[in-house]
């Protein structure tokens, strides 16, 4: 594409509960912060 | 929904419920802009007008433009429709573990910060230390609720939790000697001043805690200005050096620099780049929380400039990084490959469902925030979750429930945001602390336009 460049993300579109949802990864508010909140900084560590 | 922003001489389009994050031209960006609400004679009119100096501009030029936008379109990364509503209820009502607990080891603290939420360290009730025996039934507690899951959390906070080590070792090693048996892994965290740190405390940490928080402010002035000692003298000269011994000492695990921003130094990129310039690597820096009738309370006259602030921050991170000094920003991190599940950005923080915070007396919270504030007590360790209403109230509250989080395009990131914040903004937990908001949105347009920038070296 000439105009649009699209940078390499993992899709939120199809997700099913085999490959997310698995809820190993860290509570959010266990790390850094303690008072705001953001998942988006949290690393996906789902086990198979 | 999309949202599109220009930063840093970047053009950014994010579709929210892809996730999709695009780089476009001038011309891709005004298009996108009029897709969905002009017909295409319209937007070709416009753009041939708007554009009619650059030669690169044809009527078959913006058609071919729009047959990728419909390629986009057609693949769920571009005006991606929302199907997630009914999924964020589901998935919280059908999870009934908790997976991380925060425990207030010690209801003290050897410093007085005047912004401090906690109080001194008190919650607003008694100077207390958590026993070893509430400290196990915790554990025990943690174990008993938290079904399948494998990695386990707990975070040792306080007050200032080196206050009661003793019983910090003594859980620690407690919950290893069950990790085998359950099929565990526990990770620890602390928090802390830093006051009581030596080198055998710092060995320690450096073992078993999988994270430290440290609490440092920035420039000295700064943090002494409000993270004071009993007799009321800034405390920087003595736990600074105590933090770069520490830092020396972690190798590669992981540790946070943090720090808290007040009225008085809205300009805290500079406490940032203190952190930094000192050998910190690994930093956070969190807007102060507190009642807004303190005199540190930030207010909406320094809005725009902390917005401007989160820019600088970006840019120079940028910079660094290219000279072989970069440092990371909590805020600023983004994994676009490997980030959380559709599920994990739903589901929000997990405070009062997954997560809740432990009284030095084994009463349960939703969360460090809502200690001491008995509306909000879960029940106890010994005898379990008593006032099940309440977490049925955190189970069902999600991005779906806050109708001013419907038109967001942030909310996917945010999941919701700080319930703590929400309540004590609002009085509800389904409330929105608006001021958040507009400092979260900044923050991920920064740290988007951080990964775009990487992206084009």
């Amino acid at each position: 594409m000439k105009r649009i460049q699209t940078l390499n993300t993992r899709t939120l579109v199809n997700q099913n509960l085999c490959t997310a949802g698995c809820g190993e990864c860290q509570t959010s508010c266990q790390s850094a912060c303690k008072t705001s909140c953001g998942v988006a900084n949290q690393k996906c560590e789902h086990i198979n | 929904m999309i949202h599109q922003y220009k930063l840093n001489g970047y053009n950014i389009i994010v579709d929210v419920y892809s996730g999709s994050i695009h780089v476009v031209d001038d011309v891709a960006y005004d298009v996108i802009n009029l897709y969905q609400n002009r017909s295409k004679d319209e937007i070709i009119q416009n753009i041939l007008s708007k554009y009619k100096t650059d030669k690169t501009v044809t009527k078959d030029s913006i058609l071919e433009l729009m047959d990728d936008i419909e390629t986009l379109k057609k693949n769920n990364q571009l005006f991606t429709e929302d199907t997630f509503s009914d999924m964020a209820t589901q998935y919280k009502q059908n999870s009934n573990v908790i997976k991380a607990l925060c425990l207030h080891v010690a209801h003290t603290c050897n410093l007085n910060c005047e912004y401090c939420f906690a109080s001194q360290g008190k919650y607003h009730g008694e100077r207390a230390l958590m026993s070893e025996d509430v400290g196990k039934r915790a554990i025990d507690f943690l174990i008993e609720h938290s079904g399948q899951r494998h990695n386990l959390e707990v975070d040792f906070f306080g007050g200032e939790p080196l206050m009661n080590l003793d019983v910090v070792k003594k859980i620690v090693s407690y919950a290893r000697s069950l990790e085998k048996k359950y099929d565990k892994h526990f990770r620890f965290t602390l928090t802390t001043n830093g006051v009581n740190l030596n080198d055998d405390v710092i060995d320690y940490l450096n073992q078993e805690m999988d994270n430290v928080v440290l609490s440092l402010d920035g420039r000295k002035e700064v943090h002494d200005s409000t993270r004071k000692t009993i007799t009321g003298k800034g405390s920087y000269d003595i736990v600074v050096p105590k933090f770069l011994n520490f830092v020396k000492k972690r190798g590669d695990k992981s540790y946070y620099m943090r720090g808290t921003f007040t009225h008085n130094n809205v300009d805290f990129t500079n406490d940032i780049f203190h952190m930094a310039d000192l050998g910190f690597r690994e930093l956070s820096m969190e807007p102060v929380v507190c009642s807004q009738d303190e005199p540190y309370a930030l207010n909406d006259k320094d809005l725009p400039k902390l917005k401007e602030q989160y820019e600088i921050l970006a840019k120079e991170m940028l910079k660094r990084e290219k000279q072989g000094r970069g440092f990371t920003f909590y805020h600023y991190m983004l994994d676009l490959k490997n980030g959380p599940c559709i599920y994990k950005r739903l589901s929000g923080c997990g405070s009062g469902t997954e997560y809740m915070a432990v009284t030095p007396w084994g009463e349960l919270y939703p969360c460090h925030q809502f200690v001491g504030d008995k509306k909000y007590s879960l029940g106890n360790i010994y005898d379990g979750i008593k006032n099940k209403e309440l977490v049925e109230k955190f189970k069902n509250s999600n991005i779906y429930t806050r109708p001013k989080c419907q038109d967001c395009w942030a909310k996917l990131y945010c999941s919701g945001g700080c319930f703590a914040n929400a309540y004590h903004a609002t009085g509800d937990i389904n409330g929105v602390y608006d001021y958040g908001c507009e400092l979260f949105k900044k923050r991920i347009e920064c740290a988007i336009m951080m990964q775009v920038a990487k992206n084009q070296n």
